[in-house]
């Protein structure tokens, strides 16, 4: 037993809707009490679906407990079929159906309908969405092709043809990547065979051993099909998820070798470790290039969502962004390993769990200036003051934009830079509060004008209430501010705590000259670093002593 | 305007009731079950914290039911059961144990713990009554823990608060003084006001159920008249008249007509002179009318189809119908417990077709048919109806927002009109 508040991932048998919801011609049955239909409003509602998700729920009762649920799911498999007439079904139980044993997807197999009838085993006590998802994505495809035998290389083709596995409904911009993937492919001289299982039909998937390989674009749900393709039918696939500059770059070089073609159509334009606009198809690289990207230099970032999307954020914030990773952590227990290498990579300990208090208590001792994470994330962040962008699922309703806005391939890193700087201060503007923070316009309770105005800067938080100071200190407060910067995100916990060393006046006056977005980190540090050196009360001396220190 | 409604002269005008066409349905119910009703209750109850004890499903529910995550620490959550737990009962109890203790050390301002049953646990038999017991024992008088379900294989969306409420009779004080209780939980905006209005009128005590702590509870005896708010509650309004309150009849508190009406019961209940009552009431009722006017022109005429939710489309119907002037295809309820509609149904008007329970394919097919204007229905059928064409409201809003009383009727015919404004404004 384990207590939840909020949970990371759904039930397993969302997932499976997930893949029935994708795909145009099947339907899904669900043995499972009243209730359960809640899940048809994260598609119709999350995700504005304009029609039902495809799913049929049995809508047992107590009453029928007695050994009447089993007839009850048979008739509603055959209500189903009559009145969807899909070209597979797929039959399910959520939880309490699967304790009552009444093998809905083997009694279906009875009923001698004239399609494919899937049934799923998505042990609901053990197992969560994402597996349910890659579990029947799995089951379906293995079913539709089973009476296939392995079939010969294809023959040679002009283009070589390719599979995109994994895109879902529910699924992070998966609409949008899909677009931009097939673009890159295009530009390769590469055809797609079939996208699935989003906007698949059955046929697409009979087709599937057509093309030379697979790219596995979501790992969480296509890995197991990607991986039972190539044993059985010789199938390769791609490891690189193409989800910001250089590993789209890489996802080309990889995709164009398992292809057999030059990737220089496309990467013969694409210049890495160059200053200039023309250095890319994507904007990405030169804005994060210019100038005024340098205040993003070394700002402190928590990264949790999904392990391929936690994975991809870990290496643009520091590969393009310039930040410093100061947490890095997973719901995606199935994929922790990875994880917890790049995590090891950046000096740090990964996060793996699906415990919100947990992940919110690790923010809280990390300190970021940015949280990237789900929608859990976002409320962490915003009730810790700290700016924050969605970069995985679960997601909001507002995660589903109307406009084009991937993650993948060149404009997908496009959207990921705007995204990630939007919530941050514009640079210009951290000069101007510095300039002019005494001014009565803008003093340090202003928030960004750009920013909601419940979001501020982390340090705000712990800051007392601001008397005006007489000294501008502009040029200090400038210099302070690089070097307690990185001060402030060195070692993480600094709490508060029982014992901390007092200031004198004139220590606090001079630590109400650093800039508000830095003076929590600056305080906590020097009193951190007074306390454990045993000087009492902190001077400005102390101060300058701690600044020093952490910015070595 | 000069109708005085009291709940005599509105029945009169209904003439007597017409035997009732009954349409009930077995099939897929798109409704929720009664674990949802925590969403509302947990906002009322200020000092319980209610622990669901079944499945990730049951969790995934509540917190994409509830929408929005905005509580850090909510005062719900769920235990989860894994495997190890289906495997031995008596591990089972010994991990709820853990859980609870860990719960109460966190969260020391609780004084409520509900454990609340769920499919999974009503399926295992996990016997949360006895865990309730074994657990108060442990926790008194710091928390007293109750139990109750809200499963789905019991229990429909509003069931949930019934049965919460059902599981605080036998611990209300006992009190023969003669008093009014109000049954049904209320949001705090409609409780103040009726409790203003009660004042005006000179009834009193009045205690409502549930109060705003669970640890606060309203006495109950032989001269207690129960006034029921929301007609959700049959099972705790049984165990009170059980503990020998009595019902006073009315329609529910719903529009100026039904507010009106609900007051009026308490004041024949309460011998108030019927001048006094009309000084309190008429004005009320007189303004709220005024605020109904402008929604009347888009909703009079128009042809409303309810999908069954809430349990409240009863009284929501009959207002639409006698106050807005929208003419009912067809009203469904999960369930239809003529105890606690008794006012109600009179008021309905003759051959309309109530349905009870629901096959949610079957019902679609004859919305389709009858092409309604106005559709209520769940939020898992909203959008897809609007992409067939129909306007629709969904209907958890008349559970989540304040829709009681005289101030509220104008924000509940608006709620409807909505939808029907923004499709003739909408050129797009």
């Amino acid at each position: 037993m384990q207590l939840t508040i909020w949970t990371y991932e759904g039930p397993p048998h969302v997932g499976a809707m997930r893949i029935a919801s994708s795909m145009r011609d099947v339907h899904f049955v669900l043995h499972a009490p009243q209730g359960d239909t809640y899940a048809d409003l994260l598609f119709t509602m999350i995700e504005r679906y304009d029609h039902r998700p495809p799913v049929s729920y049995t809508t047992f009762q107590a009453r029928d407990l007695g050994g009447e649920t089993a007839g009850l799911a048979k008739r509603a498999v055959a209500e189903a079929y009559a009145r969807f007439k899909p070209n597979l079904m797929l039959v399910g139980e959520s939880c309490t159906a699967e304790l009552l044993q009444d093998q809905p997807g083997t009694l279906s197999m009875t009923l001698g309908l004239p399609v494919p009838v899937v049934g799923l085993e998505l042990n609901s006590f053990s197992k969560k969405e994402n597996w349910g998802a890659s579990e029947t994505l799995y089951q379906m495809v293995r079913s539709v092709l089973s009476d296939r035998a392995c079939v010969p290389a294809p023959a040679a083709r002009k283009t070589p043809l390719v599979n995109i596995l994994g895109p879902t409904a529910l699924g992070f911009r998966c609409r949008d990547d899909i677009v931009e993937v097939d673009r890159l492919l295009e530009q390769l001289g590469i055809e797609v065979n079939a996208v699935v299982p989003l906007g698949a039909s059955i046929d697409d998937l009979r087709r599937l051993p057509d093309a030379s390989f697979n790219i596995d674009l979501y790992p969480e749900v296509s890995r197991p099909t990607a991986q039972w393709l190539q044993r059985s039918f010789g199938m390769p696939f791609t490891q690189t998820v193409p989800i910001g500059m250089n590993a789209t770059r890489d996802f080309i070089a990889e995709v164009a070798a398992l292809a057999g073609v030059d990737p220089r159509p496309v990467l013969g334009d694409e210049h890495p470790g160059q200053a200039r606009l023309s250095s890319s198809q994507s904007r990405a690289p030169w804005y994060a290039r210019s100038v005024d990207s340098t205040y993003l230099t070394g700002k402190s970032v928590f990264i949790f969502g999904d392990a391929t999307h936690a994975l991809a954020a870990a290496r643009i914030a520091t590969e393009t962004m310039g930040f410093e990773v100061v947490g890095l952590g997973t719901y995606s227990r199935e994929r922790a390993r990875d994880v917890r290498e790049a995590a090891t990579a950046l000096g740090l300990t990964a996060l793996v769990s699906d415990d919100y208090l947990e992940v919110e208590q690790a923010v809280a001792a990390a300190q970021p200036e940015l949280v990237l994470g789900t929608q859990m994330e976002r409320h962490i962040a915003k009730r810790m003051g700290i700016p924050c962008a969605v970069i995985s699922t679960p997601m909001h309703v507002q995660d589903v934009p109307a406009r084009y806005s991937p993650v993948m391939g060149f404009e997908g890193a496009n959207v990921l830079f705007d995204s990630w700087v939007q919530p941050l201060m514009m640079g210009l503007e951290e000069h101007l509060l510095q300039m002019f923070r005494d001014d009565f316009e803008f003093h340090d309770a202003a928030p960004a004008s750009h920013l909601p105005a419940t979001g501020r800067p982390a340090a705000r938080a712990q800051t007392p209430a601001e008397p005006a100071t007489a000294a501008p200190a502009a040029a200090f407060a400038t210099a302070a501010n690089d070097t307690l910067a990185v001060a402030a995100v060195a070692p993480a916990g600094a709490a508060l705590q029982e014992g901390t060393p007092g200031w004198t006046d004139e220590g606090e006056r001079e630590l109400r000259k650093i800039p508000f977005f830095v003076r929590g980190k600056a305080r906590r540090n020097t009193e951190r670093f007074a306390a454990e050196r045993g000087v009492s009360p902190i001077t400005v001396e102390t101060l300058y002593e701690a600044k020093a220190h952490f910015g070595r | 305007m000069n109708e005085m409604a009291v709940p005599i002269a509105l029945q009169r005008a209904a003439g007597p009731a017409a035997p009732l066409k009954v349409l009930r349905e077995r099939g897929q119910h798109e409704v929720f079950c009664g674990l949802t009703g925590i969403v509302w209750l947990h906002r009322k109850l200020q000092d319980a914290f209610f622990l669901v004890v079944g499945s990730r499903t049951c969790a995934h529910l509540i917190q994409s039911a509830a929408g929005v995550m905005i509580f850090a620490e909510p005062r719900f959550g769920t235990a989860i059961l894994g495997e190890r737990d289906l495997a031995g009962l008596a591990d089972a109890n010994d991990e709820l144990d853990r859980i609870c203790t860990q719960l109460i050390e966190r969260r020391p301002e609780i004084k409520t713990l509900f454990l609340v049953g769920s499919c999974p646990s009503e399926v295992i038999k996990l016997d949360l009554g006895k865990a309730a017991e074994r657990l108060s024992a442990r926790f008194l008088p710091q928390v007293r823990v109750l139990s109750y379900s809200g499963s789905g294989i019991e229990t429909t969306f509003t069931q949930g608060e019934d049965n919460a409420l059902l599981s605080l009779v036998p611990i209300l004080p006992g009190s023969d003084a003669r008093q009014l209780l109000v049954v049904g939980c209320l949001p705090d905006v409609v409780e103040d006001q009726f409790r203003r209005t009660f004042d005006a009128l000179g009834i009193g005590p009045v205690h409502f159920l549930p109060g705003r702590r669970a640890a606060s509870l309203p006495p109950v005896g032989a001269n207690t008249d129960l006034l029921l708010a929301q007609s959700f509650n049959g099972a705790t309004v049984r165990a009170l008249v059980a503990r020998g309150a009595r019902i006073v009849p009315a329609p529910y508190p719903i529009g100026a007509e039904g507010t009106s009406a609900w007051f009026g019961a308490a004041c024949a209940a309460w011998s108030v002179p019927e001048a006094a009552r009309d000084a309190v009431l008429a004005p009320l009722a007189e303004r709220a009318r005024r605020s109904l006017a402008r929604h009347r022109e888009w909703l009079a005429g128009k042809r409303l189809f309810m999908l069954p939710d809430s349990q409240m489309e009863i009284p929501i119907a009959r207002f639409l119908h006698r106050e807005l002037g929208m003419e009912l295809v067809e009203v469904g309820t999960p369930y239809l417990d003529r105890m606690m509609v008794e006012a109600e149904l009179p008021l309905l008007p003759e051959g309309v077709t109530l349905s009870e329970g629901q096959d949610v394919e079957r019902q679609l097919d004859r919305l389709r048919a009858a092409r309604p204007d106005l559709t209520i229905c769940g939020l898992g059928l909203a959008n897809p109806l609007e992409a067939d064409g129909f306007a629709t409201k969904w209907s958890i809003e008349l559970v989540f927002t304040p829709i009681h009383g005289y101030e509220q009727a104008a924000d509940l015919a608006d709620v409807c009109a909505r939808p029907l404004r923004r499709r003739a404004q909408l050129t797009v």
